[in-house]
């Protein structure tokens, strides 16, 4: 498959995490979606590094990773705080502002 | 950056890793790496030495890293040697980065005073609180000196998920951990578009380095631009999701309603400011050969924001969530400023910034004290006879809210007349009147919140809620709040005078 093809294939990824993440209402699997977004965006960054023959955006990948693992650590913990206290929550369910 | 590296060590030779100026990046050296000895040290102590080491620490620290900005303004302002790049071009030293920077320390010795007094009446446990302030503030001046997309994206993240934790904090309040998760939520998915805007940008010109897609696009016209537009129109809904720019602002009155009012406070001036130094130094200064296609739409994002900020503001019961739809006004105040897209244009919004922080903080501390104990109470009924039971409260509070409203002999007036002049300058009549007509409604909903300190009756005679206790910490918040916003009101001119010095500038990596 020629690069273009990646390319494509991380728009439809990305397209697919952001339409989960407006659709789903499960706060895991929006976060599942933002994942899903992020590694969209690795995917294009290694296909436009090949079709540059420029190795910076492989490079850019390990960065993401990082910064993406970081969200992990802090989105499942704010995830199991509000769980704990009200379980099987739905994103709905957070209404407790409105206005 | 990454190419030269790499094709290095593909040729056998041995890895040339850049070379690391530490005495420049001693600001956010500091910062980093007092925020790690404090939460060591927290981990250490017990009781209420553990407490204090939290606001103490974080002030300290802070007021470290401002005392290292001095010389290197000195450093950075001398002619002879002009602004730095350091780490192979990947972050620059300029008046721009180290006026913010100084900005994000000032606001974080703020706000961790307010949060001392408010974590002892809360009970909560935590130094993380101010030492989590500490690192929001790191990743903010990184934004604001990243000379590369890419560090500009690392910058976010750190300043953005120190402020999801701080949103989330408040342990025993379930409002505060909803908002926690609505601001990660929505953060993350706007981290996910700016990022993608980045890649696209780099498909489009072969490189993140800002510097380097500036003189690209100086150099050539490109015939097929799609994938840059596209990566321009991303970023673009990344950074005003940040900034909390209409129609990127639905986070922002559930978020600022729920978080611990200390932090409300913070991420109104703090997060606000990284979040435009990032925009104007994209924007303004990397794709500054765009600047015709991108001004309307800048443009257009000041006017949704300056009249639903304005409009939704006036209809609200809630005084915190009037002061995020206020934010949200102001917000498009400072996008005036960007749009202007010239050198008068960033001062007047770097003026505004620091205008806003010295409002906000003062602000939201007087919100966290009327709170009261859970921090609960913020509907304008709480706010009624404060005026009679706490004058002098009532009193800062008054100025704050005409400070914004933008009344004379205040700093707000000047900041919003800077912003609207540089409107004018750049011909952007429209702008400037539906700013100046915005600003009349934001008004009212200011007076609102005035009248019901001193001139409405409380139905119930104050004892019911008790004695509002100010604590020193909050004390000293507003005292320096009200100072700044008077004092810098009537002379403007030092901090016009460093404002208008702090241009945002991409510097070639020296010898290579």
């Amino acid at each position: 498959m020629s690069p273009n093809a990646y390319v494509l294939l991380g728009a439809v990824l990305f397209g697919i995490g952001a339409a989960g993440l407006l659709i789903r209402r499960s706060p895991l699997v929006m976060f599942m979606c933002i994942e899903l977004m992020l590694n969209a965006v690795n995917v294009t960054f290694v296909a436009f590094s090949k079709m540059l023959n420029d190795v910076g955006g492989q490079v850019v990948v390990f960065f993401v990773l990082v910064v993406a693992a970081a969200e992990v650590v802090v989105g499942l913990g704010i995830i199991v705080a509000v769980m704990r206290r009200r379980s099987g929550i739905s994103a709905d369910d957070l209404s407790l502002m409105k206005g | 950056m990454f190419a030269t590296l790499l094709q290095a060590t593909g040729a056998g030779d041995k890895l040339v890793t850049p070379e690391v100026p530490w005495s420049h990046l001693a600001p956010q050296l500091i910062l980093v790496v007092g925020a790690t000895v404090g939460v060591i040290a927290a981990a250490a102590l017990r009781g209420r030495l553990r407490r204090s080491v939290g606001a103490v620490g974080a002030a300290v620290v802070a007021g470290a890293a401002i005392v290292s900005i001095i010389p290197l303004w000195h450093r950075v302002s001398n002619p002879a040697q002009g602004p730095i790049s350091a780490v192979n071009g990947a972050i620059g030293v300029d008046r721009f980065s180290l006026f913010v920077t100084a900005l994000l320390c000032a606001a974080v010795i703020l706000a961790s005073f307010t949060a001392e007094a408010y974590l002892q009446r809360e009970g909560l446990d935590g130094p993380e609180f101010s030492l989590l302030l500490l690192l929001a503030a790191a990743g903010g001046s990184v934004m604001a000196g990243a000379n590369d997309l890419i560090v500009m994206f690392i910058g976010i993240e750190v300043l953005s998920l120190a402020v999801y934790v701080l949103a989330a904090m408040h342990a025993r309040r379930i409002s505060s951990q909803e908002s926690g998760l609505k601001y990660f939520l929505l953060g993350g998915f706007a981290s996910a578009f700016l990022l993608y805007g980045i890649a696209l940008t780099y498909g489009a010109t072969g490189t993140t380095s800002l510097l380097r897609v500036q003189s690209f696009l100086a150099e050539r016209v490109l015939t097929d631009d799609g994938l840059l537009l596209g990566g321009l129109a991303l970023m673009l809904v990344g950074f005003a999701f940040k900034v909390g720019a209409v129609p990127f602002h639905m986070w922002t009155p559930d978020v600022y309603q729920g978080a611990p009012s200390p932090v409300t406070g913070f991420m109104a001036a703090a997060v606000k400011t990284a979040a435009f130094a990032g925009m104007l130094r994209v924007f303004v200064v990397g794709f500054a050969s765009y600047a015709d296609l991108w001004r309307p739409v800048v443009g257009a994002l000041a006017i949704a924001s300056l009249v639903v900020g304005a409009v939704m503001s006036v209809v609200q019961t809630n005084v915190k969530r009037m002061l995020a739809y206020s934010s949200i006004a102001h917000a498009g105040f400072v996008l005036l400023g960007v749009d202007a897209a010239s050198a008068e244009g960033t001062a007047a919004s770097l003026f505004y910034l620091a205008a806003y922080t010295a409002m906000a903080l003062g602000t939201f501390a007087v919100v966290t004290v009327v709170g009261g104990s859970g921090d609960g109470a913020h509907t304008l009924d709480a706010y009624r006879g404060l005026g009679r039971r706490r004058p002098g409260l009532a009193l800062a509070m008054s100025l704050f809210l005409l400070a914004q409203a933008g009344t004379p002999v205040t700093i707000g007036f000047l900041a919003k007349l800077g912003v609207i002049r540089a409107a004018i300058d750049a011909d952007q009549w429209a702008l400037a009147i539906v700013a100046m007509l915005t600003a009349v409604i934001s008004t009212f909903m200011y007076l609102r919140i005035v009248v019901a300190m001193y001139f409405a009756e409380s139905e119930s005679e104050s004892d019911d809620r008790g004695e509002l206790r100010i604590p020193w910490g909050v004390g000293v918040t507003i005292g320096v709040a009200v100072i700044a916003t008077l004092v810098l009101g009537v002379v403007p001119g030092p901090l016009e005078h460093l404002s208008d010095d702090a241009l945002p500038v991409l510097v070639a990596v020296d010898g290579r």
